[in-house]
């Protein structure tokens, strides 16, 4: 066991937790932000996706005692403009970049941390940019959509 | 899904390392970006006793020129060598295949040293730093020693690493001229090379064509001796020995070998 | 201005986007437990003991149940005598993944821990993993009272072989439409919680109401003390539709240990313990004219069943045979089919569920007769299709009457999207240019049977019945909510359900709440599936807020003192037509609605409540036409979709925007399956070797295309809507057309045909004349 401090959305945490604990789990059952999600065990999915110090990473396949003190941003510490919405989060409501939720917070996530590096990414980007986060219910090219409208209207903010 | 029980060590030196690395024998594994290292832990595939965690070790990271050479600290991220400027004009094979290695997630924690050190033959680093005639330099107990890629590589999952030894920095001559090419066969956007060619001068290296990244030896002799691409690339499956899994049948690696040594070749002189 | 056809943005959005939605593993109530199954490591294996002794003594485990625990309680329903399965493998198992026994630990990482301390000895039996296998005279038998691992069949009546030898020529193909896992991102699990004031169980299933008439009869229980809710939802296909065994169980455990008991498979797990799709093999064989006209069509099926019967498994093949000749007008049609148990995890409908499996014969087979008669594929569906002077047109099936569609005019306008010429152009050019890749061009001409359905159809499954449920509210506001007994798991039916009533009612659409999934405050519903949301739940809204504001406008007459059919609604209001500024408000009408002393005299409090079983008198027909540009890499062979046109009619389209994104998600699993998805078992032991997603390939962003998409409508008249449904038309239109593209592509090889997934290395062996 350890004592592990962590910063979610710029709130502090600490929980004595086992070290073999995953960083998504620390954020789902200890920190209980439920918004990131498990969608396999083979760091393929993407749902889990997480900011860690600004950039996207797989919360399944790090440790939450190997972030001790850093700085994580989950789907809940995202805000903005649009009634309360980021411009991403804004772009997939206007654009219908999703459709049961699941991989959405990854989705988002992702897409934050693409326009963060990128406020004028091309569609081979978009996608690329993407291509560690699965979803079974969009088809992929209303969540290209909503990225570049999130792009046109505020970027990854 | 869930590791089995381990305790975390994080060190700060390398010395710590290897000194953990030396009191804990077996039951202990390095712990660096953990993109190798977690997934086989979470399938229950690994389970060392002890991860000792290098990654607050400072000076194992990031990237200088000295001389003909780049120093790379060995916890460099994929991230950072895809967008280093010196890895860009200095050794541009290395940047262009740290950009295909998973995705952009992965390529956020995993590292170099991690990748190397790990022994995959499809490994996107190892191909294309083998075929740069990269060395890598290991502090183990009894001092620091360089091995050239040509003898770092020695079985499946198996380097010349001894259990104790600390990856330290890799060493990338600088490249002569652009004459270079890194292709990867995927069925799957996201996926492990099905095969991957690195060309970089002389060199012809050949991933997940067996169980370490081989030198097309004998396409490489036929270059040397004023064969023409078509003819050199058909020989590029000889000394290899693919195997035949989910993915793809050893009979169409091999051909895929062929094709891509070939379009290498190509893409090399088209870029020089 | 109506909100029907308009593209509305979605209700269910806001909380997803914000991480605020609720699926069942994120429920964490107190002193809750974890519990995960031991899996069989066996395919196929009498199990000769289970020792937990080492299990019992591992931190945190609450305990450990086997067969022996249940052994007072029935089979899971829904299974065929004789076939049935076991909640926990009892003295066999007959899948490698099956259930063997429960471990319930304080939470998941001490059960993970703890299962693999559970030992069980195995006698290995021989095992089948394909219906070739479990039919071959030395099979071993999965069920030992019986002596076939067929569970039913029904044989080809009439071989038609008059008409084939009357016919010019017969083209003839063995088709693997290929076992495929669902894959929703979100996999199975469920938490129940079993007080003194009975159960409350939220559960990943697409059919709650279905769930718990079932368990409350397997618990021995009444209906009344047995909660199901189905939270959000992270996608079903079909797959969560199954009554898996952790629904049955974890009451139990609860019960037992008054504790609430959650289970919440892994993706390996899920990968073995989820319904597959798919794994049909396909005698086809068609009789045709030096015109390409099709006399006669003859199809035996055989569907892989996996280990258990499911109840939805064992309709496929009915389902396949009924909508074997899809869009043509063939005179004489005959199918056959048998299902068999094999030692795999059991399969039970996937998007399409059957229909993807016939459409992709008949538009393969068609293909076949242009190469034989060397016309293009395009005329010979013409030359085919049912026209739409035909309908209602009679299949070679009773229970099938298609009611509506216009094939020429949805391929007229695929083939406008596509620019049919400058593709041939483009494919011939590219032909001559050795470096350039070979263009390939296929089309699926599809329709398919949806609106589930007309009374009867889901009763065959198991079901309760086939109607779908609403019921509306209205509140003393004026705002209204409505109940509604299907079971969205992502495909908005809050949205178009708000959308429907609002037209309807005249409320503003933020004045309308829509609630689904608990059987605790939802009347009977029968859940969501086939493609049935906007025919069924729709229409059900409708014709309840149709019947509800009869009422409405009683009450606002009675108020405006004017006559009932002058009043009309509209921006939340009542008006008498032709005098403005006579109005009252909804909130008026709503408050009114509760109070006895302002009633017209024939209305009660309350009157504002209308609940209705929505009827289909039949199936629903979706249909289009599809095709696909491909380019195929000379030298590797792997297959790159250059364009994608989707033109769908799918009737009256309540939200655009929603109905594209159907089409964008089904067409993306179909392209799936046809290049990239196969569940794979090693042929002699039955283990499964796909059972992650590093080896069971699930297409990423830059692995899929962008679609065309476009729109013919022709009206369903069977429901008041006018709509057929959309929900499965991307993944039952699609793979033929990719197929048919490659195999397009291929066509100077001398290629017929290519099994799904068109892998490159599948395509190499083509060009090299390989197998």
């Amino acid at each position: 066991m350890t004592s592990v401090r962590i910063k979610i959305n710029g709130t502090d945490h600490q929980h004595d937790v086992e070290d073999r604990t995953l960083l998504i789990h620390y954020i789902r059952e200890n920190a209980r932000l439920t918004g990131a999600h498990i969608g396999c065990d083979t760091s393929n999915c993407g749902a889990c996706t997480v900011l860690l110090n600004g950039s996207a990473i797989k919360s399944c396949t790090v440790l939450a005692v190997q972030v001790q003190g850093e700085e994580v941003t989950t789907i809940e510490g995202l805000s903005g403009d649009f009634n309360g919405l980021s411009p991403v989060q804004e772009g997939f409501r206007q654009q219908h970049g999703l459709q049961c939720g699941y991989c959405t917070p990854g989705m988002v996530m992702a897409s934050t941390a693409l326009l963060r590096e990128n406020t004028t990414p091309s569609e081979d980007e978009i996608r690329h940019a993407l291509e560690g986060n699965i979803c079974r219910c969009t088809g992929y090219e209303m969540i290209v959509n909503s990225v570049r409208w999130a792009a046109e209207n505020g970027g990854g903010k | 899904m869930i590791p089995a029980q381990f305790t975390h060590i994080p060190v700060t030196t390398v010395k710590e390392a290897s000194d953990a690395l030396n009191h804990y024998g077996d039951d202990s594994k390095l712990l660096a970006g953990g993109h190798s290292l977690i997934p086989l832990m979470k399938l229950r595939l690994a389970t060392p006793a002890v991860l000792i965690d290098i990654a607050r070790i400072s000076n194992l990271r990031g990237i200088r020129e000295e001389k003909d050479k780049l120093i790379v600290g060995a916890l460099t991220t994929h991230e950072q060598i895809e967008n280093s400027p010196l890895i860009k004009k200095y050794a541009p094979i290395i940047a262009a295949a740290a950009k295909l290695v998973g995705d952009p997630q992965v390529r956020h924690r995993g590292t170099i040293g991690g990748s190397v050190a790990h022994g995959d033959a499809a490994s996107d680093l190892s191909v294309a730093l083998f075929a740069a005639n990269a060395s890598f330099v290991a502090t183990g107990p009894n001092g620091v020693r360089t091995i050239g890629a040509v003898d770092f590589f020695l079985g499946f999952w198996t380097t010349a690493l001894n259990q104790d030894d600390v990856l330290t920095e890799i060493h990338i001559p600088f490249a002569p001229t652009s004459n270079w090419s890194y292709q990867k066969f995927t069925i799957r956007s996201q996926d492990w090379a099905v095969v991957s060619v690195a060309v970089s001068e002389s060199n012809i290296i050949l991933g997940a064509m067996g169980e370490i990244p081989l030198r097309a030896a004998k396409s490489e002799e036929a270059i040397a001796s004023g064969a023409d691409f078509e003819q050199a690339a058909n020989f590029a499956d000889e000394g290899t020995s693919p195997s035949s899994d989910l993915r793809a049948s050893a009979d169409y690696r091999r051909h895929l070998a062929k094709v891509m040594v070939l379009d290498a070749l190509k893409e090399a002189k088209h870029r020089s | 201005m109506s909100l029907v056809g308009a593209k509305v943005l979605r209700k269910e959005d806001p909380s997803l986007l914000t991480g605020r939605g609720k699926f069942v593993d994120d429920f964490s109530p107190p002193n809750a437990t974890f519990a995960q199954f031991v899996m069989s490591d066996q395919a196929h294996a009498k199990i000769i003991s289970i020792d937990v002794s080492e299990t019992l003594k591992m931190p945190g485990v609450l305990g450990v149940w086997t067969a022996a625990d249940f052994i007072s309680f029935p089979n899971l329903p829904g299974g065929m005598p004789d076939f049935e399965r076991p909640v926990l493998a009892h003295d066999r198992v007959r899948w490698a993944g099956e259930p063997v026994a429960i471990v319930v630990a304080e939470n998941r990482y001490q059960a993970a821990d703890a299962v693999p301390t559970v030992i069980v000895e195995y006698e290995s039996l021989d095992a089948v993993t394909t219906v070739e296998q479990a039919t071959s005279p030395d099979a071993p038998m999965l069920f030992e009272t019986r002596k076939s691992n067929v569970l039913t069949k029904v044989p080809m009546l009439d071989d038609l072989e008059k008409h084939f030898t009357k016919s010019h020529d017969r083209a003839s193909l063995r088709i693997v439409n290929q076992r495929c896992a669902v894959v929703p991102i979100e996999t199975v699990g469920c938490l129940a919680d079993w007080t003194p004031e009975g159960l409350t169980i939220w559960a990943t299933t697409q059919a709650p109401h279905h769930l718990r008439n079932k368990l409350a009869s397997w618990l021995d229980t009444p209906q009344n003390l047995c909660r199901v809710i189905a939270p959000d939802v992270g996608g079903g296909f079909g797959a969560k539709i199954v009554w898996y065994p952790e629904f049955f169980v974890a009451p139990l455990l609860s019960k037992w240990l008054r504790r609430p008991v959650k289970f919440m498979q892994t993706r390996s797990e899920a990968m073995v313990q989820m319904s597959h799709g798919r794994d049909q093999v396909h005698e086809i064989e068609v009789g045709f004219e030096k015109n390409g006209k099709i006399n006669a069509l003859r199809m035996v099926i055989s569907q892989n069943l996996g280990a258990y019967g499911d109840p939805t498994g064992l309709g496929l093949a009915t389902l396949t045979g009924w909508m074997a000749a899809g869009c043509y007008k063939i005179p004489h049609v005959s199918t056959g089919f048998r299902t068999v148990v094999t030692n795999t995890t059991p399969v039970a409908a996937y998007r399409g569920a059957g229909r993807p499996e016939a459409t992709f014969s008949i538009e393969r087979i068609i293909d076949l007769v242009a190469l034989k008669t060397n016309l293009d594929p395009v005329k010979v569906r013409q030359i085919n299709f049912i026209q739409p002077k035909d309908f209602p047109y009679e299949t070679h099936n009773e229970a099938v009457v298609y009611d509506s569609g216009d094939f020429p005019q949805a391929l007229d306008e695929c083939l406008r999207l596509l620019d049919y010429d400058a593709a041939k152009a483009q494919q011939a050019k590219n032909l001559a240019d050795k470096n350039a890749p070979l263009i390939g061009i296929g089309f699926s001409c599809w329709l398919e049977i949806a609106g589930f359905g007309p009374n009867g159809s889901l009763e065959g499954f198991g079901h309760l019945a086939s109607w779908e449920s609403a019921q509306i509210r209205i509140a003393p506001d004026g705002s209204a909510t409505i109940f509604i007994g299907s079971s969205p798991h992502g495909q908005g039916h809050e949205t178009f359900v708000a959308q429907i009533a609002s037209d309807e009612l005249g409320i503003p659409f933020e004045r309308i709440s829509v609630i689904h999934g608990d059987t605790a405050t939802v009347i009977q519903g029968i859940g969501t599936m086939g493609s049935r949301g906007v025919p069924t739940v729709g229409s059900a809204v409708k014709v309840a807020s149709e019947r509800l504001m009869v009422r409405a406008k009683k009450i606002a007459a009675h108020l405006l003192e004017a006559a009932e059919q002058d009043i009309e609604v509209k921006d939340n209001a009542f008006n008498v037509r032709g005098t403005p500024g006579k109005k009252v408000s909804w909130s008026d009408v709503g408050l009114t609605s509760f109070q006895p002393l302002r009633l017209p005299p024939e209305l009660q409090a309350g009157t504002l409540e209308e609940r209705l079983f929505h009827e289909s008198p039949n199936f629903s027909y979706p249909s289009g036409a599809y095709a696909c540009v491909v380019e195929v890499n000379r030298k590797t062979g792997k297959v790159k979709i250059q364009k994608m046109v989707v033109v769908d009619d799918c009737g009256t389209v309540i939200n655009p925007l929603m109905a594209e994104g159907q089409v964008h998600g089904g067409v993306a699993q179909g392209i799936a399956q046809a290049l990239y998805e196969q569940v794979r078992y090693d042929p002699s032991t039955g283990q499964p070797i796909t059972a992650n997603l590093i080896d069971y390939l699930i297409p990423s962003a830059p692995d899929l295309p962008n679609y065309i998409a476009g729109r013919i409508t022709t009206l369903c008249p069977n429901n008041p809507l006018g709509a057929k449904g959309i929900g499965e038309s991307g993944a039952v239109g699609s793979p033929p057309a990719v197929v048919n593209a490659v195999v397009n592509a291929l066509s100077s090889f001398g290629v017929e045909h290519i099994d799904m997934p068109v892998t490159p290395e599948k395509v190499w062996n083509a060009m090299n004349g390989r197998k």
